[in-house]
């Protein structure tokens, strides 16, 4: 091993990122040329179907509003620290407690009442998932990664009991329950542009798009502007040094990964509130893993977790686009291209510095500080 | 409970625990080595779509195998790339393996075979057939247990014996030989073997081959003997489970064998048992049973039940100008 990499930081914060996400995209393309489609022409179309139109990238803004949540909950554990492999359970969790609410309540209480009461629910079952691996981290020596894992499928499982037995309507095939009263329906955005005189085409976007940009804002004025923030960070960058400085670590194992459960737990307000109208099986679906590209891309940072969701937002609704343009094409790529970009920006960074640390010595040294 | 429903329990809870032992074997060296391994589901599923690829299209067992055993030990050497070799994130690592097999098997699927990400079926002579194809009737003249040992124990496939005597061998390999020995220790106190002038990379890398050949041993499990073809994200997180059963039997090879038929019989247990009163509790939902292995492997680590300690250096990447 050679002697540790010094990247100027510039190159660390910038260039880095952009050439592990191209390493990605060149070995997803090198993939999707392999089993006989023109890259360029899948990539227009990805472009084309994300962004082309109003209602396309409507839906790109919405599945980047899920990513938002759990890629915010990935970031936050991880500055404390931790990895948070349970966004998926805690997301589950977060819909399911959304849903309890508005099925028990919706039919009594009145809109600017339930969605409040549906979003702290959501909030606290998403909270519960994730403090419980959290304190047995703390308190018991369990590890996170592991619990959480065993959380998600629990979680599911769970999910899948209540439906079955207790929340599907009598005499009813399909797994879903019934449809919440109106008061429980979150807005959408073609509403919410409705009412500033602005004509928006219909898509499941909604009102949690600003919800999310919300907690974008309070998480970046948390861990940076704030004294909780710093002792959380502090745990996460060093527990011993913390703990001299007289943070208790086990404390902060608690809150963060409370907060990250909570924020995963948001994305019940934007799939079962603003969208289903109901509680359904698969409301997730694996957001909670694309919320680990989402902030190994954006590098933790709030800014960064919202480019790399309007990214992944736009390759999951261009993939469904494409799947009609081009024969052959299936979602599975996208799912393919998110792996690689979790091998490469996460696992591989170490790989890759070295040789772009050589790389730009070659350069000439005015270029170099420049 | 009769018993040729009884046999057929306990064939199918030795059917459902093989891909998890073989996986909980393979997750076994790797963590003793000190590298986590979450991404066994990932490995076992590229190993299964292999063993489905190349045994429809060579039709032969043996390539099957080797190819998905290949293709399982080139996952756990990228691996190893990321993680032994340089410093990165080991969790990481696995997670974006099973996200890549995700993927790239239904892709290379859909490219290759036309069927939205399965492949073809297997012909018969490539899957592993019975070994004893009239096993279950040798011991009916014992009374009763007769029918229920042979109907149980007898009717396997080879694959599925030698998954059993795996159990012993890899015990032995880890607990009594000389490079038994140092792969714990550079699970423990990597910075010791190194001194002893061992290299830990190599131990790790050779601790990551085993594991890649066992998670190809129990993709191929998958298709060339449970179903006949391979079909998108079939091992449906039995890589997760085997990682709790290896958990759940604290790192060792007994111990996750108990662990893995435990497993196993609460997955046979939980399609027959549904709709079924039990005595006293009543009908157990299934999805209660189906949850099982997870809870009680939460609550063993939280130290409830007795108490897993895991190995000391593990998830920890070696430096050596430490």
């Amino acid at each position: 091993m050679s002697a540790p990499v010094a990247l100027p930081r510039w190159a660390d914060l910038v260039l880095l990122p952009m050439v592990c996400l191209l390493v990605a995209l060149l070995v997803a393309a090198a993939v999707v040329a392999m089993v006989g489609q023109n890259p360029a022409v899948v990539m227009q179309a990805l472009v084309k179907g994300a962004f082309g139109t109003a209602r396309g990238f409507s839906y790109t803004l919405y599945y980047a509003t899920t990513f938002i949540f759990t890629g915010l909950a990935v970031a936050v554990a991880f500055h404390g620290g931790l990895f948070n492999i349970g966004g998926e359970g805690q997301a589950v969790m977060g819909g399911l407690g959304t849903g309890l609410a508005a099925l028990y309540l919706s039919n009594s209480l009145p809109i600017w009442a339930m969605l409040p009461v549906m979003l702290v629910a959501g909030v606290a079952l998403g909270m519960v998932w994730a403090a419980v691996p959290a304190y047995l981290q703390a308190y018991r020596g369990s590890h996170v990664v592991i619990t959480t894992i065993m959380f998600n499928f629990i979680a599911s499982s769970l999910l899948v009991y209540l439906l079955v037995n207790h929340l599907r309507p009598k005499g009813t095939m399909a797994i879903e329950s019934s449809l919440f009263a109106d008061s429980a329906k979150l807005p959408s955005m073609q509403q919410a542009f409705a009412w500033v005189g602005v004509d928006w085409p219909a898509s499941p976007l909604n009102v949690s798009l600003i919800l999310s940009v919300l907690a974008c804002v309070a998480v970046y004025l948390f861990l940076w502007r704030s004294r909780a923030g710093y002792r959380l960070r502090a745990v996460g960058s060093s527990p011993s040094a913390a703990e001299y400085a007289g943070i208790n670590s086990k404390h902060q194992t608690l809150i963060a990964m409370s907060i990250s459960g909570a924020l995963a737990g948001l994305v019940g307000m934007n799939e079962i509130a603003g969208v289903n109208g109901k509680l359904i099986l698969e409301y997730v679906g694996g957001a909670g893993f694309t919320g680990i590209a989402v902030a190994l891309m954006g590098r933790n940072h709030p800014v960064g977790i919202v480019f790399a969701s309007v990214l992944f937002g736009a390759l999951f609704q261009g993939g469904a686009e494409v799947t009609f343009d081009v024969p052959g094409f299936s979602r599975d790529m996208v799912v393919m291209l998110q792996g690689f970009i979790v091998l490469f920006s996460g696992a591989m960074t170490y790989v890759i510095a070295p040789a772009l640390a050589s790389a730009l010595r070659l350069l000439p040294q005015g270029v170099r500080h420049g | 409970m009769d018993e040729a429903s009884l046999g057929a329990m306990l064939a199918s809870t030795l059917r459902v625990s093989t891909p998890l032992i073989l996986c909980a074997l393979a997750g076994l060296f790797s963590e003793r080595s000190g590298v986590v391994d979450i991404g066994l589901e990932g490995k076992m599923l590229f190993a299964a779509f292999a063993a489905g690829a190349a045994g429809s299209v060579f039709g032969s067992i043996t390539v099957a195998l080797l190819v998905a055993m290949g293709v399982a030990v080139a996952l756990s050497w990228m691996h190893g790339l990321a993680c032994v070799s340089y410093r990165g994130d080991q969790v990481v690592s696995g997670v974006a393996i099973n996200i890549i097999a995700v993927g790239l098997t239904v892709v290379l699927g859909i490219a290759w075979f036309h069927q939205g990400g399965q492949t073809p079926p297997v012909a018969t002579d490539v899957r592993i057939q019975p070994l004893f194809p009239d096993g279950g009737n040798w011991l009916s003249w014992i009374p009763f247990l007769g029918r229920v040992l042979g109907e149980g124990l007898l009717t396997h496939s080879a694959l599925v014996y030698c998954s059993y005597a795996l159990v012993p061998a890899v015990w032995w390999l880890v607990f009594h030989t000389r490079f038994g020995l140092r792969l714990r220790a550079v699970g423990e106190n990597p910075q010791m073997v190194d001194a002893a002038g061992v290299s830990v990379k190599r131990l790790r890398y050779t601790a990551l081959t085993l594991n890649g050949m066992l998670c190809g041993l129990a993709g191929s499990y998958l298709v060339l003997a449970q179903s006949a073809n391979f079909s998108a994200n079939m091992t449906a997180g039995r890589g997760f489970m085997a990682l709790a059963a290896l958990i759940f039997g604290r790192w060792h090879p007994f111990g996750a064998l108990w662990a893995c038929l435990l497993f196993g019989f609460l997955d046979a247990a939980a399609i027959r048992m549904q709709g079924v009163p039990l005595p006293i509790v009543g009908e157990v939902p299934v999805q209660f049973i189906q949850a099982l292995p997870y809870v009680l492997t939460v609550v063993l680590l939280a130290g409830f039940i007795g108490k897993a300690v895991a190995p000391q250096a593990l998830g920890k990447p070696y430096l050596k100008e430490r």
